[in-house]
C-alpha cells in the first residue's frame, strides 16, 4: 500500500480493519486492551452488550469458511448487531451480477458493515475503495495478503500467556508460502516489537524476499524451534498448491510436523498455536494438539473477544465522523 | 470558585446512612457494587466501613453508554468484576457524582446482564443538579447546586479529593 492508509481517518482512528502492515503500536495495543474486556462478556450469565445494538453487519465470505466466519457471527450477535451470512461463492455472483452491484444490493439494504474473505489479494482494500462512506469494512482474509483478525487472537493469546513481546522468541512454522496468517502475523509481531521472529518451513514454501520483513530463516526444526518461547503451526494449504512443491504429506510430517520430540528443543513453558483448521498428522501430532503446550481452543475464544473489539472500535469512529460531519 | 469539601466525614455519615437504609428496608447481607472509577474509590471505603461480608464488585459501564452512536467507544474500558451471583440480593450501588443520571441507567442494565437483583438501592457521594432521567439517589453525601458551565470532579484513589471546576 502506497501514501495514505485508507483503513485510518483523519485524525488516525481506525475506521476499517483490513491489514496490519500501516498500523501502529499503539493502535494495536488499544485493540488487545479492549478484546481483554470483551473477553469477560463470555464469562457472563448474559453474553451480550447493546453496544451495536440496530447496526447491521453482512459477512461477504467469496470463500468457504467455518471458524472464521462463525466467530465474526457471534462476536456480532454478542454486540447486539444484527448479522447476515452471505456466501458469495453460491449466491448471485454465481448467477453472474458483478461485485459492485452485490455491494450496492447490500448497501440499500441498510447495511453499516462489511466482513471480507475473498481468494484474491487485495480484494478488501478494493471492496473499501467502492463502499459508501458510512460503510467500514473488516478484512478476514485476502489471498496469499493478510489475516489480520487473526493475527490480533494470536497476538491476545501470546500476551495471555507471555505478557512482554519485546522478550519473545516465535517460530512460525510451515507453508509460509500460501499463509495471509504469517505475513498479518510477521507485521503484527513486529510492530509489538518481538524480539525475535523465525520462519521455518521447505525453501519451496517459504516466499522470496521474506527476509525483508525482518526474520530468521530455518529450514530444519530442531535449530529453529530451539528455545523458542510461541511456536505458531501452519496449515498446509494444499488447495492453493499448483505444482509440485511437497514430495508427499509424510515426507513433510516427518520433517516439518511438529511432535513432542521437536518440541523439546524450544523452551520448557513454550506454548504452540494453530490457526485452525487443523491436519492431525501433515503439520502437528495429535500428542501436542491436544497436549499441554497447545493453546489451539483458546486462540478461538479468544477470536471472539477481539473481533468483538475490532468490530465496536471501526463501528464506533464512523459514528463519530458522521456526527461530525451534521454538526458542521 | 474553589470549596473545599471533606470526602472523609461525607463517607463516614453515608455509612451510617447506608447501615440505617438497609435496617429499616430488612436488606440483609446487601451487596455492594462500585461504577468505575470514582464510585469504586468510594465505594471501597464503604464497603470497609460496613465490613461487608462478599468481595466489592466493580462495573464498568462503557458497553452500556447511550453515547456510543455519538462518540465511539469510551477509551478507558476495563473489565467489569462481578464474581457473585446477583439473583434476589440486595444491591448497593455507589458512584461518585450524580448528574444526568445517564450512568446509572446504563449501571442498571448492565447489572441486570448478570442477574436479577431483589433490590437495587443508589448510594451517591455528590448529587448535583442536572437530571435528564427519573433517577434518584437513596444515600447522599452531599447535594451542590452548581452553575451553568461548572462540574464536580473527583480525584484519587489517594488522597480522595472533590474539586467544582469550570469546564472549558
Amino acid at each position: 500500500m502506497t501514501g495514505k492508509n485508507i483503513q485510518l481517518d483523519k485524525n488516525g482512528n481506525l475506521k476499517h480493519f483490513l491489514s496490519i502492515e500501516g498500523l501502529s503500536q499503539p493502535l494495536l495495543h488499544t485493540i488487545l486492551n479492549y478484546a481483554e474486556s470483551f473477553a469477560t462478556v463470555d464469562k457472563r450469565p448474559v453474553k451480550k452488550v447493546p453496544l451495536l445494538r440496530g447496526k447491521t453487519i453482512a459477512n461477504l465470505f467469496f470463500e468457504p469458511s467455518t471458524r472464521t466466519r462463525t466467530t465474526f457471527e457471534l462476536a456480532a450477535k454478542r454486540l447486539s448487531a444484527d448479522i447476515l451470512n452471505l456466501n458469495i461463492s453460491t449466491s448471485a455472483t454465481s448467477k453472474g451480477e458483478i461485485l459492485s452491484d452485490t455491494l450496492r444490493t447490500l448497501e440499500a439494504m441498510h447495511c453499516d458493515m462489511f466482513v471480507v474473505r475473498h481468494a484474491n489479494s487485495g480484494a478488501a482494500h478494493y471492496i473499501t475503495s467502492q463502499v459508501a462512506p458510512h460503510i467500514s469494512v473488516i478484512n478476514a482474509g485476502d489471498g496469499r495478503h493478510e489475516h489480520p483478525t487473526q493475527a490480533m487472537l494470536d497476538m491476545f493469546t501470546i500476551k495471555q500467556h507471555k505478557k512482554d513481546f519485546t522478550k519473545l522468541s516465535v517460530a512460525i512454522v510451515g507453508d509460509i508460502l500460501h499463509s495471509r496468517v504469517a505475513r498479518s502475523e510477521i507485521h503484527a509481531l513486529n510492530v509489538l516489537g518481538t524480539n525475535e521472529v523465525r520462519i521455518i518451513g521447505p525453501h519451496t514454501l517459504i516466499p522470496k524476499e521474506i527476509e525483508k520483513l525482518g526474520v530468521h530463516i530455518y529450514h530444519d526444526m530442531n535449530s529453529g524451534l530451539k528455545d523458542v518461547d510461541v511456536v505458531v503451526m501452519l496449515r498446509l494449504q494444499r488447495e492453493r498448491m499448483r505444482g509440485a512443491l511437497l514430495p508427499s504429506e509424510d515426507e513433510y510430517f516427518k520433517r516439518y510436523g511438529l511432535t513432542n520430540q521437536k518440541l523439546k528443543h524450544a523452551k520448557k513453558d513454550a506454548i504452540v498455536m494453530h490457526p485452525g483448521p487443523i491436519n492431525r498428522g501433515v503439520e502437528i501430532d495429535s500428542d501436542v494438539a491436544d497436549g499441554k503446550h497447545s493453546v489451539i481452543l483458546q486462540q478461538v475464544s479468544h477470536g471472539i473477544a477481539i473481533r468483538m473489539a475490532i468490530m465496536a472500535m471501526v463501528m464506533g469512529q464512523i459514528n463519530r465522523d458522521e456526527n461530525k460531519e451534521k454538526k458542521k | 470558585m474553589t470549596e473545599k469539601i471533606d470526602i472523609n466525614v461525607l463517607i463516614e455519615n453515608m455509612a451510617e446512612n447506608i447501615s440505617s437504609h438497609c435496617g429499616t428496608q430488612g436488606y440483609k447481607n446487601p451487596l455492594m457494587i462500585g461504577i468505575q472509577r470514582g464510585g469504586v474509590w468510594i465505594a471501597a471505603r464503604l464497603h470497609q466501613k460496613l465490613k461487608l461480608a462478599d468481595p466489592l464488585g466493580e462495573l464498568n459501564i462503557a458497553f452500556y453508554r447511550d453515547d456510543f452512536s455519538k462518540i465511539g467507544i469510551h477509551p478507558e474500558v476495563k473489565p467489569s468484576k462481578l464474581s457473585i451471583n446477583l439473583d434476589d440480593r440486595h444491591i448497593i450501588l455507589v458512584d461518585d457524582v450524580l448528574h444526568t443520571g445517564r450512568t446509572i441507567r446504563a449501571a442498571m442494565n448492565e447489572i441486570f446482564d448478570y442477574g436479577r437483583p431483589a433490590s437495587i438501592s443508589l448510594a451517591i457521594l455528590v448529587e448535583r443538579s442536572g437530571r435528564e432521567l427519573p433517577i434518584h439517589p437513596d444515600i447522599i453525601g452531599k447535594t451542590i447546586t452548581l452553575k451553568e458551565g461548572e462540574h464536580a470532579k473527583l480525584s484519587g484513589p489517594e488522597p480522595l479529593a472533590l474539586e467544582i471546576m469550570k469546564s472549558g
